[in-house]
């Protein structure tokens, strides 16, 4: 597979939240049916989507990640019955306001991926890492602090 | 501080063709609490289970990660593998390196930095990994059902086969129901009575089954193996033990002025009564709005007769509560009302009737003996029109929107039993689709067209109106593109049927989920179909989704095996990843427990400790029982108070800051 | 403009979705006008979804319906044929160019017996 990667070998750092029923078993599927996505893409494994706390999203982007997904079941498909409904909702909120904030929207996103859907996970990442990629290194809420630790 | 083992899997070639799995565990041996770190080639065989469990014992090992394959593979293996050395089996975090990297990376230097990252980010969440324990539950071994009509009897009877006792909540003053109004059934035609009268029998005589019938559930507490459920038993004003269901005091009531259910209203009955000759319990019931005695205290002639003194006109309603292990909903459905639909004429001509309405009139002990009589003038009709798809499929807000399944079928038998016991009567049906998916069921539907001559219209009926007496019926047939108007004797509209209403009560009281048809949810639409999502309660019949008598045995029995499952043992084991309120930060708001599916979530009064005073504070309560961990309060809670086990905010986000690190 | 965006304009002055029909033929079994028209109610939903409008613009059945909206009522799924049919009207009328009904012609048409809702249909008809 090739990095993406822009003229000054920018390669953006990518944390996804994955619902343990269908996403994170979505992404077990693209790996077995040997779909690739950049590497730059690490998976948290969560129960359930709405266990994702939008203070979650603000840490990575705290910490200096270039860009969130939050992936769940498809509406109708939870686990939990109920909890993708609650992310849908908190997320929309979330990622408005961190728009607001000057976090670009293609930085943020929530997608549905069943189990079934290895080709679709792949697919996401790939579009996902590509945008942003195109937006570069994020800047807005990273903590001076942590960089100047390192 | 724990002591981290960190083991590398190779699995074969999988992870070692692309992945340094040297370098990994070098990477990471310096990493915060780890003391020791290894390679298998093999890391789940026996060997290298083997290798993990020397490991822990020789280092002491508080907690492990495993670079492997996906957790939904491996992690109950290596799971036991932890404990059968004495560890908690929740110290154990697996790091994905097989399907989320070696498998989709080709770059060897690449997969390496990844799976390095990986295995950090395991590591990091180890080290606040905290020994969970799976709570115990006592299961009561016994069983509620709610509802006693074939989905509940047959529930019941399977229950009660394999030494559980089962009591029957029946609002009705008998079991029976909808099956016990049919007249025939699809596609055998054998009769409804004969087939279901026995099973009622059966119910009454099983020791182990209670029936409570005229009764309805007023309470629900309690969880999963241990509900507790208040029942109320309402005043029959007749004593359930002393009737003998002699019929006397029907006989000699005075009061005949009550529309009787049992026959779709079409007749009337005695203001004390026995609903239907087969009727289990086969006790009487007074009708308290239409009793003489009742209502002007004048009259008693029912206890004058009575040989047996059942007659109680004091009796009140009575209240018991009972424990049960496990829940099965079985409440059933009702035709929709058709107010709405006037363009079939239904509230105006008498002539004009449901297809359940059309059961009744069929049926041998019904009003007319079974004799196919319409109701306005008790001639024979002639000519009869079926109109079906009242008030299904109908998304414009007078009907339903879904295919209420059994409509099909049913019309077809009508038409069928109509064309064989009088040859001499047309009839028409329109329909928009004929749908008979099941075993032998187009067959009997191409029998009512081919061997009854049943006369099929493509198309639906626009209008139903009444001209010098006759039932004039325009509809479209769609085939011919025309436009016909059939002049009727009888029309029978097959009505979109629904949950009965009290469902959403039972919903509530459950913490059911229930759609927006108001039909239970069942946990997974193809895997776990007769399952709530609430645990310890089980969906039988139509209170689930439309179905037709088959499949409501069937889904029943599936019911029963699931309760019987969970009734035969004697504990429950708890999931330990639930959600818990640190009692100090809670403050009570009840935010938590409104998004909680499960209704896991009460509020108790608990004196604390706070800045050396004593509060009386109102906290959040989680029941480990009920709670399945899905973490959806854990965001809720404005405080921060609920927390997770097994995936705890620090948890995350330590893995949030470790993937972060680069 | 082609036939394509014919339709589409169709749909759009309409406000129906001809694809929630299920083909149950209640708005002609409804339609009082049924035997006046020479394409039915219901396939002007029909040849709509399918893109055949030049059949409806040429049709006579845009000038037969009353606008009684029975169909449009009794529609199960909410599509509402007379909207169609008076859409593809529009379309036939507007590119006549100005033949309109002012609304100082209608006291002279004025009788009695005629119903309001004829006088209410014909302004709808004939005033584009």
């Amino acid at each position: 597979m090739q990095e993406i990667t822009t003229k000054e070998g920018f390669v953006p750092n990518i944390v996804a939240f994955c619902c343990n029923w269908c996403s994170y078993a979505g992404a077990d599927l693209a790996g077995s049916s040997r779909l690739s996505y950049p590497a730059n893409v690490k998976i948290i494994r969560v129960p359930c989507s709405c266990r994702v706390n939008p203070m979650f999203v603000l840490k990575a982007f705290q910490r200096g990640a270039d860009g969130v997904i939050i992936c769940g079941c498809h509406p109708g498909d939870c686990h939990y019955v109920t909890g993708n409904y609650y992310t849908r909702r908190r997320m929309a909120m979330l990622f408005s306001f961190l728009d607001y904030l000057g976090i670009e929207r293609d930085r943020t996103r929530l997608e549905w991926v069943s189990a079934a859907e290895g080709a679709k996970f792949s697919a996401v990442m790939n579009d996902f890492v590509a945008k942003v990629t195109a937006l570069g290194e994020n800047k807005k809420l990273s903590d001076l602090r942590v960089k100047e630790g390192e | 501080m724990q002591r981290i083992g960190v083991f590398i899997c190779w699995c074969g070639s999988n992870i070692a063709a692309t992945v340094d799995v040297e370098r990994v565990a070098d990477a990471v041996k310096k990493d915060q609490g780890v003391v020791y770190s290894a390679t298998y080639q093999y890391m789940c065989s026996e060997n290298g289970q083997q290798l993990i469990k020397n490991a822990i014992k020789e280092h002491s090992l508080t907690g492990i990660v495993v670079g492997s394959c996906s957790p939904r593979m491996h992690e109950a293996t290596f799971r036991k593998t932890a404990e059968a050395a004495g560890l908690n089996s929740y110290m154990v975090e697996i790091a994905n390196i097989r399907e989320h990297c070696s498998w989709i990376h080709k770059d060897r230097e690449e997969a390496t930095e990844k799976a390095i990252i990986l295995v950090r980010t395991a590591i990091a969440k180890v080290n606040l990994n905290a020994p969970l324990s799976a709570g115990e539950s006592p299961v009561i071994k016994r069983a509620l059902v709610i509802g006693g009509g074939i989905a509940g009897i047959q529930a019941a009877l399977d229950i009660a086969e394999a030494g559980f006792e089962v009591d029957i909540v029946e609002k009705n003053a008998t079991i029976g129901g909808r099956m016990a109004q049919i007249d025939k059934t699809f596609p055998t035609l054998d009769c409804s009575a004969c087939i279901l009268t026995p099973k009622m029998v059966d119910c009454a005589q099983n020791e182990k089954i209670d029936i409570l019938s005229y009764s309805e559930v007023e309470e629900v507490k309690g969880f999963v193996g241990n509900f507790s459920v208040k029942i109320k038993r309402k005043a029959r004003f007749v004593d359930e033990k002393k009737c003998t269901g002699c019929k006397l005091c029907m006989e000699k009531c005075p009061s005949k002025k009550g529309l009787d259910e049992f026959n779709m209203k079409l007749n009337k009955r005695p203001a004390i009564y026995i609903p239907f000759a087969q009727a289990i319990p086969n006790v009487a019931v007074i009708d308290p709005e239409q009793c003489i005695k009742l209502k002007t205290g004048k009259c008693g002639l029912c206890q004058k007769v009575c040989g047996a003194g059942a007659i109680d006109y004091t009796q009140k309603d009575e209240y018991i509560e009972r424990g049960y292990g496990a829940i099965v909903v079985a409440t059933g459905f009702k035709p929709i009302e058709l107010n709405a639909f006037n363009e079939f004429g239904y509230s105006e001509n008498q002539d004009v009737i449901t297809s359940l309405e059309l059961e009744r009139i069929m049926n041998a002990a019904g009003p007319t003996n079974g004799v196919l009589l319409r109701p306005s003038d008790g001639e024979h009709p002639k000519v009869i029109t079926f109109i079906q798809c009242v008030g299904s499929r109908d998304t414009s807000g007078c009907g339903k929107p879904y295919c209420s399944k059994i409509c099909c079928m049913y019309t077809a038998k009508h038409a069928m039993l109509i064309r064989e016991k009088y040859p001499d009567t047309e009839v028409h049906v329109f329909y928009i689709d004929v749908r008979t998916p099941g075993k032998n069921y187009d067959e009997f539907f191409r029998r009512a067209v081919e061997q009854y001559g049943v006369d099929y219209i493509k198309g639906m009926v626009g209008k139903v109106y009444n001209e010098n007496g006759k039932l004039m019926v325009q509809g479209s047939n769609l085939i011919d593109n025309e436009q016909v108007l059939i002049e009727s004797d009888l029309v029978v509209l097959a009505a979109a049927i629904e949950p009965e209403p009290s469902v959403r009560k039972i919903a509530t009281l459950l913490t059911a989920s229930i759609d927006t048809n108001n039909f239970l949810t069942e946990s997974h639409a193809k895997l776990r179909p007769v399952e709530s999502p609430t645990a310890g309660v089980y969906l039988a019949g139509v209170c689930q989704g439309p179905k037709d008598i088959p499949e409501t045995v069937s889904q029943a029995s599936a019911c029963a095996a699931k309760v019987i499952g969970l009734l035969v043992k004697d504990k429950l084991k708890t999931n330990p990843c639930v959600a818990s309120a640190n009692e100090t930060m809670c403050n009570g708001c009840s935010q938590c427990a409104s998004v909680c599916p499960y209704g896991a979530i009460t509020y108790v009064e608990k004196e604390l400790r706070v800045d050396g005073k004593t509060e009386l504070r109102r906290i959040a309560s989680v029941n480990p029982a009920v709670c399945q961990g899905c973490g959806a309060c854990t965001v809720t809670c404005p405080s921060g108070a609920m927390d997770l086990k097994g995936f705890s905010s620090k948890q995350i986000m330590s893995e949030v800051e470790e993937i972060c690190k680069r | 403009m082609t036939v394509k965006e014919q339709c589409e304009n169709v749909k759009r002055m309409s406000g129906t979705d001809v694809r929630k029909c299920m083909k149950c033929g209640k708005c002609s079994g409804r339609c009082p006008a049924f035997h006046e028209m020479d394409i039915k109610p219901h396939q002007f939903v029909s040849l709509l979804a399918q893109g055949r409008i030049e059949e409806l613009l040429k049709s006579e059945a845009i000038w037969s319906c009353l606008s009684c909206m029975a169909c449009v009522e009794r529609c199960p799924r909410a599509v509402a044929p007379a909207a169609v049919i008076e859409a593809v009207r529009d379309t036939v009328i507007r590119a006549q160019g100005a033949n309109g009904m002012k609304a100082e012609d209608i006291p002279p048409m004025v009788d009695e017996l005629i119903p309001q809702q004829l006088l209410m249909s014909a302004y709808r008809k004939y005033n584009k």
